[in-house]
């Protein structure tokens, strides 16, 4: 079956103008097969929001190609809003009104007639679980419930791909559960995501895909375990008790594996890549107990998703 | 997978609908209108009765027959502190990226404003006709006259709505609003026949008065429902009515196509 796409980026360049111009986009390429959770992941100031923002017509770009939903975003933006959502970084829900107060506004900006827009309104305040909150005023509500609007107020009108910047952002950890919960969902109903997050483990939890977004640009792209595997074989770790004689169970790491590992004194640790993890595992223990070292842990690690974006954005840092 | 499906309106529903999202805030959040009256009817209070027995009026008449019309139109002036703040308040938060994001008319948010504080500007000459009557103001004319006087009130209320959303639109945040909005205000109301006639004031400043469109719109309305106090001889003083239409005319062209072009500028 042939993969369509609900977002394509091609070379987008933008400079912000004035001030410090800085290149927010520099060069930004994506390509989001439709029907799943694509995680953009990067530092602050990486320019994620910067690619949401060019993708969901809010920003010009400058230079570059970008299609979502199959609309062309610079030549028919018009056609691009009708076809997607946004829910930013900061809840963009009117505060003032009230949760059905908003879904209805919504509603109704979304060319629906009073009453559809009313309908829709307790449909979703019913399916996000706000029915009891509905006739409060937004401002009133905790963070994780004005989310819960924010995501109700995208859904309106069943949006083709819907944007979610920094969804969890200062959430507490049960109220990002309900987001993930809620974003879960609407892939199932298949809507498409496009979800920025500084969080490997919730790009890790949602994304089908993610792409590594730093200065600009996309530095790295692929299932989360492509990615891990991308980075390279399982680590093996030793944190030894006694600070002073990190340097010694160094040397027998080297001879025991045959790789010289990278050292971190302050952690007392030692790193080292290793193909046969069982065998690496057991050559390294006895090295260290000949060398009369203590040990104070001992393992064989996967990488993780943390290492993976720690590593891309220092290569391309340098 | 089609959506909800939506039925078609054009920029002036858009607006209609941005004109409720307004006067919802003001039935949700009533304190800020209560506040917003105690303005006019403390300087009425305070003119009209503590520094009014001091105050005389150039051809005779009572003082507060002649400070009711500019209290009118003062009040029509401090409007554009609410126009600016809650346009600064939707360009401060997340809400505008989701209206702008959206399939609707982008000049909805400005002609909801507008409409929203037209509805207002209704009320609050409501309860200041009200007030009025109560101090001892009257229209003499009878009801055509008044019914243009709130016809001119209006006017100018929509021009300064659209210096307002300009405003509303460069303000850095909402606070800065009104540290703008009083000095912008103060002098304009302070140096305008308002309080007191320009001819009783030192030549220039007198000149400046007159000139002022707070001034004309005043002039107007009293020349229209026969208050007292009505200046003589000099050319702004014998053409209020021509004054009170092109000043809020002209206001209207040069901020109504402003505020669009930093509506539009938001994006880049």
């Amino acid at each position: 079956m042939q993969t369509t796409f609900a977002v394509v980026a091609e070379r987008l360049r933008k400079r912000y103008r004035g001030g410090h111009g800085a290149t927010a986009l520099d060069g930004f390429d994506l390509r989001v097969p439709a029907g799943t959770v694509y995680g953009l992941l990067g530092p602050n100031g990486a320019g994620k929001t910067t690619a949401v923002r060019a993708l969901t017509t809010l920003l010009r770009f400058d230079a570059g190609r970008a299609e979502v939903a199959g609309a062309d975003v610079a030549r028919d933006p018009g056609t691009v809003r009708e076809r997607i959502a946004l829910t930013g970084q900061y809840a963009a829900v009117d505060e003032l009104l009230s949760g059905r107060q908003n879904l209805v506004l919504f509603g109704r900006l979304h060319r629906l007639s009073g009453p559809a827009a009313r309908r829709r309104a307790d449909e979703l305040l019913e399916r996000f679980g706000l029915t009891e909150a509905a006739g409060r005023s937004a401002k009133d509500y905790s963070g994780g419930m004005r989310r819960r609007l924010d995501l109700a107020t995208s859904m309106i009108r069943r949006p083709r791909v819907l944007f979610l910047d920094e969804p969890t952002t200062g959430l507490d950890p049960r109220s990002r559960n309900q987001v993930w919960e809620a974003v879960r969902g609407l892939v199932a109903d298949g809507t498409t995501v496009l979800l920025t997050t500084q969080y490997l483990d919730e790009a890790d939890q949602l994304a089908a895909r993610i792409a590594v977004v730093d200065a600009g640009r996309v530095v790295a792209e692929g299932s989360p375990d492509e990615l891990k595997a991308a980075i390279g074989a399982d680590r093996l770790e030793v944190v030894v008790r006694d600070a002073d004689r990190l340097s010694e169970a160094a040397a027998a790491v080297a001879r025991a594996v045959g790789a010289a590992p990278d050292a971190d004194p302050d952690q007392r640790r030692l790193r080292v890549p290793v193909t046969d993890r069982v065998g690496g595992l057991t050559a390294a223990a006895r090295a260290l107990q000949d060398a009369g070292i203590t040990v104070a842990d001992l393992g064989v690690h996967r990488p993780t998703l943390d290492e993976v974006f720690l590593n891309l954005t220092r290569a391309a840092a340098r | 997978m089609t959506g909800v499906r939506a039925e078609r309106g054009g920029a002036l529903a858009d607006g209609w609908v941005m004109t409720g999202r307004y006067l919802r805030h003001v039935v949700r959040a009533p304190e800020e209108i209560v506040i917003y009256f105690s303005l006019p009817i403390m300087f009425v209070l305070v003119f009209g009765y503590v520094f009014g027995s001091g105050m005389s009026v150039p051809g005779g008449g009572g003082y507060r027959e002649f400070l009711i019309p500019g209290v009118f139109v003062m009040t029509m002036l401090y409007g554009i502190g609410a126009t600016a703040t809650a346009i600064a308040v939707d360009t401060g938060r997340g809400v505008l990226d989701r209206f702008r994001s959206m399939p609707m008319a982008r000049s909805a948010l400005i002609t909801g404003r507008v409409l929203a504080d037209l509805s207002r500007a209704l009320l609050e000459t409501a309860v200041l006709l009200a007030c009025g009557l109560l101090v001892g103001w009257r229209w003499h004319h009878g009801a055509g006259p008044l019914l243009a006087s709130i016809g001119l009130l209006l006017l100018l209320r929509l021009a300064l709505s659209c210096a307002g959303v300009a405003l509303g639109l460069v303000a850095p945040n909402p606070d800065t609003v009104s540290m703008i909005v009083f000095p912008l205000a103060f002098p304009l109301s302070a140096v305008s026949n308002v309080f007191v006639a320009p001819e009783m004031m030192p030549g220039w400043l007198g000149t400046v008065s007159e000139w002022n469109p707070i001034s004309a719109t005043t002039a107007a309305i009293r020349e229209l429902n026969g208050n007292p106090g009505l200046g003589g001889e000099t050319w702004a003083a014998d053409h209020s009515l021509l004054l009170a239409v092109a000043w809020p005319v002209a206001l209207i062209a040069v901020f109504g196509p402003l505020s669009v072009r930093l509506y539009r500028r938001l994006g880049r």
